[in-house]
């Protein structure tokens, strides 16, 4: 076994060289490098969890944003709808007036239009008497030869004409 | 004339077959490479081994991997990404086994994972197919293993000491336990502390070397049979390559998990000299 065999020959060889090297490595590697990579590595770490955080407290804030928004929009809403019953129970009002008004006039002109009927009626009722009269006394003046005064005639026809 | 050139030609064959044995021990040989006389002090001798140049390429390769993931960009590269999955699996193992204290020893588990990982994994690539180019386990040698246990054990002898001082002792004392139970317990405790270092650079040794003995000797095999003939190499050869191949990815996850066990049981010991029970 050369390990044995070559002891007394190699160990200062052995020794010297592995303490060499591995310090070596150890200095440049070890204690040059190693901490600088570990530091990437928690500066990454930091960064991940800084960004998280920071997402988490968008995520919050927006969400708070989002409920205040939304208390806003129902108020407004709200709003929107006293707004809209205000001006429904003004346009019932005034739609109202005006209908009263314009059954007021309509109900005048109805009774012009009656008054005006009846105006006529009469009229033309006196017309008929007036006729009726005139037409009695010629017959009778055809049939029996007599004169007969208007008036009589008017008050026989007014007196035939109240009997129906 | 003739029975001289056969005899010659016997002795040439033997000595081919000599040549072409494999001795599954030669891999661990160390062979100077330059200075073979540099010395440190008087008698102290440095030369450059090929054990020297091995490590010398594993401390390279960690550290061009490494720097392959210094870009510290936000959003990692795929070499960034592996870098740090591995900082992030010793840091997260320091973690678990140390707690919040642990992260300090980040650096020196780290460096000691990544080089006994690569370490393990370079003497397991063929490189043996350039002529000329063997391959070298520093990982295969106690004198290795030991002093990277030894650096281990220091740290944790004076992380223990500097910490809690001579109270460091109470680690073997047991709590809550009468004295004549405690006594004899407190000196098994005390001799499986102390046995912590030669254990932890035995099982690295142990498992690395039997590893690269085991494939020399099935190499050896597809060797044997391939020249006994058609016969033995179909029986012999083909099923001992086989076996290589699987053992060669059976060696790859040796070659993780010891260097994981090793990083392991270095935080566990920490643990202790720095979370004294």
């Amino acid at each position: 076994m050369p390990q044995i065999e070559q002891i007394a020959a190699t160990l200062s060889s052995q020794v010297f060289w592995l303490l060499v090297f591995f310090g070596l490595t150890f200095v440049f590697v070890g204690l040059g490098m190693v901490p600088k990579i570990m530091g990437t590595v928690d500066l990454r770490d930091q960064q991940i969890a800084g960004d998280l955080a920071a997402a988490q407290a968008a995520r919050d804030e927006a969400t708070s944003q989002e409920e205040a928004w939304r208390k806003r929009e129902n108020a407004n809403r709200a709003a929107a709808q006293g707004v809209i019953g205000e001006a429904k129970a003004k346009a019932a009002a005034a739609s109202s007036i005006k209908l009263a008004e314009a059954q007021t006039r309509l109900d005048g002109r109805l009774a012009e239009a009656e008054t005006a009927i009846d105006a006529a009626r009469t009229s033309a009722m006196a017309e008929i008497e007036a006729v009726a009269a005139d037409a009695a006394r010629d017959i009778v003046a055809r049939v029996a030869g007599a004169d007969v005064e208007p008036a009589a005639a008017q008050a026989a026809v007014k007196e035939v004409m109240a009997h129906g | 004339m003739a029975a001289e050139r056969s005899a010659a030609a016997a002795v040439q064959n033997l000595e081919a077959a000599e040549a072409g044995k494999v001795d599954p021990m030669k891999q661990f040989t160390i062979e100077p490479i330059l200075g073979s006389d540099w010395q440190l002090a008087d008698g102290i001798n440095i030369a450059f081994t090929n054990s020297a140049l091995w490590m010398a390429i594993t401390a390279i390769l960690v550290w061009v991997f490494v720097a392959g993931g210094m870009k510290r960009q936000l959003v990692p590269g795929r070499w960034q990404m592996a870098v740090e999955s591995m900082t992030g699996f010793i840091d997260d193992l320091l973690e678990a086994n140390v707690g919040a204290a642990g992260r300090k020893y980040v650096p020196y588990i780290f460096t000691l994972f990544m080089f006994i990982l690569f370490g393990n994994l370079l003497g397991l690539v063929p490189v043996g197919l350039i002529p000329g180019v063997h391959a070298f386990t520093f990982t295969s040698h106690f004198t290795v293993t030991g002093v990277l246990a030894i650096m281990s054990f220091s740290i944790v002898l004076i992380v223990g000491f500097a910490k809690h001082g001579f109270h460091f002792f109470s680690l073997f004392w047991p709590s809550n336990t009468p004295a004549f139970l405690a006594l004899p317990i407190s000196l098994i405790e005390l001799v499986s502390f102390m046995v912590r270092p030669f254990s932890l650079a035995l099982r690295l040794f142990v498992a690395m070397m039997a590893g690269h003995v085991l494939l020399k000797v099935l190499a050896s095999f597809v060797i044997a049979g391939g020249s006994g003939g058609i016969g033995t190499g179909v029986l012999v050869g083909v099923p001992s390559f086989v076996l290589m191949v699987a053992i060669s990815a059976l060696e790859i996850l040796v070659a993780g998990i010891q260097a994981y066990v090793f990083a392991l049981l270095t935080s566990l010991y920490i643990n202790d000299a720095e979370n004294l029970h």
